[in-house]
């Protein structure tokens, strides 16, 4: 039961998957190398969910080879399941235990015996600020600790390849940082992260390599970096008062478009406070008033017009979204 | 440890997980032993006068023959019963997200069903300690050695091995947790379509053939003989047939609902 270290952590070719007329997954190809974090980044309906449910096993592609440490998921899924840790989008957890009664269920499952496994659920139940929390029965925690916990779970086996299926959606930005956070660790403690997001704001955060599924289709990849400089869409914008202004300004920034009619002024850029403060100390010292200034940033609709053309199906904000998961 | 070791301790984590939840919450538990005991003080109380007088060949009539008559028929309605247990927590584990942690680990498949079925046999015979205690406190006065108590344990617990199995199967086939609380309610009705309640002499034509070949009628005329005597003949044989063949069947289907559920679905 171990990774072969020649193979990627995590290779498919050729995945497909239908569900009677329903063409979910169309030929998709993925390669993560071992110890990084891969992002599939997509829309809701996208076949995000379908592609981990496939690499961790829970279902068969119609057709593709599926590698996950160098193990055929089709031929071999028992060695595959010994590799992988999975916390999928709605919470694997039992309900009907405490938080440590849960852990406990997973150490006794994962036959790490009495001492250690009691040391192991000590540290996770720490690490995971769950302490105070151990004893209480799961409907009295919060979204937030119910993610912890079964991220927790995921994590008692140490798990060589971790598919997270959107860990954050649905949860707080201060809890969504505290997410981001404990990724970052175990991926600098030389985990393969795959994981599944509908942000891009996430996947650039953490991600290695990202790529772009849509419609059951890899349209773009690379790292965040590349993929951003395929994006045109962050901006700053900013409104004058008087047509001169914005003549004026328009003539001494390059790359930037003005809109004679709505007197406003677009300039590419990443919305960072640096190049903000670069235009604004520019147009300081020409004296040029500036009205009102809107920062931007490119998102997820930006990433599909870009590489498709389309705008993301169901592309509404991310609250709706959420609201239309629960 | 091997393979075989393996499913062994995964099957008793998962049936320490099922007896925590029963513990935790005995509601359950408490409603599946409600329903014989009703049916016991009903049926005596209520009916057990008149019934009593109509019996033929069992002591001098009245309440108390009936009582002696029908404490096998209430067991075996209490097996029943409790059977409904095992397909709402069947139905309620797979419906949750836990089972899909359970796939993904390297964990024997067979361990999650056979910590449900251990855990719901288990509740069972808890069930019945109660309604023989109620049974036993009401004025049942068995004359069975200690040898004939085993042996009617032992044919109890072998159709509730049936029934659970084949309830276990029904709750992984039901698509919700009600479905599956409605679906083997029909186990319920059977022990007063057999001999269980009357002697199945008294029925007409048609009904008394399906009360004669069903298979409360032998579990119970196996535990009557065992337990206030008369003859048990062929009863004991059938009644085991009957268990073995349920409990069989029942596992390789649920087996076969359990490996290919979801697999089907999108999401």
């Amino acid at each position: 039961m171990t990774i072969n270290p020649a193979a990627p952590a995590i290779c498919a070719r050729a995945v497909r998957k239908s569900f009677g007329e329903h063409i979910v997954l169309d030929g998709v190809d993925l390669t993560v190398a071992e110890g990084t974090i891969f992002s599939l980044l997509g829309p809701n309906g996208a076949g995000k969910t379908t592609m981990v449910r496939i690499l961790s096993t829970l279902i068969a592609a119609d057709a593709g080879d599926i590698r996950v440490g160098g193990h055929d998921v089709a031929a071999d899924p028992g060695a595959v399941r010994a590799l992988i840790g999975v916390t999928g989008q709605f919470s694997a957890v039992d309900n009907l235990l405490t938080g440590e009664e849960n852990l406990r269920l997973m150490a006794d499952l994962h036959h790490l015996g009495r001492e250690a496994g009691r040391r192991r659920i000590a540290e996770l139940l720490e690490r995971f600020d769950l302490t105070g929390a151990a004893r209480k029965l799961l409907p009295a925690y919060s979204g937030g600790m119910r993610r912890r916990l079964d991220l927790a779970m995921t994590l008692v086996g140490n798990p060589a390849v971790i598919f997270l299926d959107e860990p954050t959606t649905g949860l707080d930005p201060r809890s969504r940082r505290t997410m981001w956070q404990i990724i970052r660790e175990l991926a600098s403690d030389g985990v393969t992260i795959f994981l599944t997001t509908q942000y891009l704001e996430e996947a650039d955060e953490l991600a290695d390599r990202v790529a772009v599924l849509d419609h059951g289709r890899i349209v773009a990849e690379g790292t965040p970096a590349e993929l951003k400089r395929r994006i045109p869409g962050g901006h700053i914008q900013l409104q004058f008062a008087e047509p001169d202004a914005l003549q004026a300004a328009a003539g001494m920034i390059p790359n930037a478009s003005p809109d004679d009619d709505q007197l406003v002024l677009q300039i590419p850029g990443d919305g960072s406070v640096a190049s903000l403060r670069r235009v604004l100390d520019e147009l300081d010292d020409a004296h040029i008033d500036v009205e009102h200034l809107s920062v931007h940033s490119p998102d997820l609709d930006d990433v599909f017009f870009a590489v498709t053309g389309h705008a993301a199906t169901e592309a509404t904000a991310p609250q709706e979204q959420e609201a239309l998961q629960r | 440890m091997t393979s075989f070791a393996y499913t062994f301790a995964d099957s008793a984590t998962m049936l320490r997980r099922n007896i925590k939840h029963q513990l935790r919450y005995p509601s359950l538990t408490l409603m599946l032993a409600g329903l014989p005991i009703v049916f016991l003080l009903l049926f005596v109380y209520v009916f057990g006068g008149q019934l009593g007088t109509g019996l033929a060949g069992h002591g001098t009539g009245g309440r108390g023959a009936y009582l002696t008559y029908v404490v096998p028929g209430i067991l075996i309605v209490t097996v029943a019963s409790a059977a409904l247990g095992t397909a709402i927590s069947v139905a309620s584990d797979m419906t949750g997200g836990i089972i899909d942690r359970f796939r993904t680990m390297a964990i024997s498949r067979a361990a999650v069903l056979t910590g449900h079925v251990i855990g719901s046999l288990l509740q069972t015979l808890a069930v019945l300690v109660l309604v023989v205690g109620v049974s036993l406190a009401i004025g049942f006065r068995p004359d069975a050695s200690a040898l004939n108590w085993l042996a009617a344990v032992g044919v109890l617990a072998l159709f509730a091995f049936a029934l659970i199995w084949l309830s276990a199967a029904l709750g992984l086939a039901a698509k919700s947790v009600e479905t599956a609380s409605n679906t083997p309610m029909f186990l319920t009705l059977l022990p007063f379509l057999s001999s269980g309640f009357v002697p199945t002499a008294t029925m007409p034509a048609g009904l008394r053939q399906f009360a004669e070949y069903e298979p409360f009628t032998p579990v119970t005329q196996t535990l009557r003989g065992l337990l206030t005597g008369g003859s048990i003949g062929t009863h004991a044989i059938v009644a085991i047939l009957w268990s073995v063949g349920i409990a069989l069947a029942s596992y390789l289907w649920a087996v076969r609902l359990y490996n290919r559920r979801r697999a089907a679905s999108p999401n």
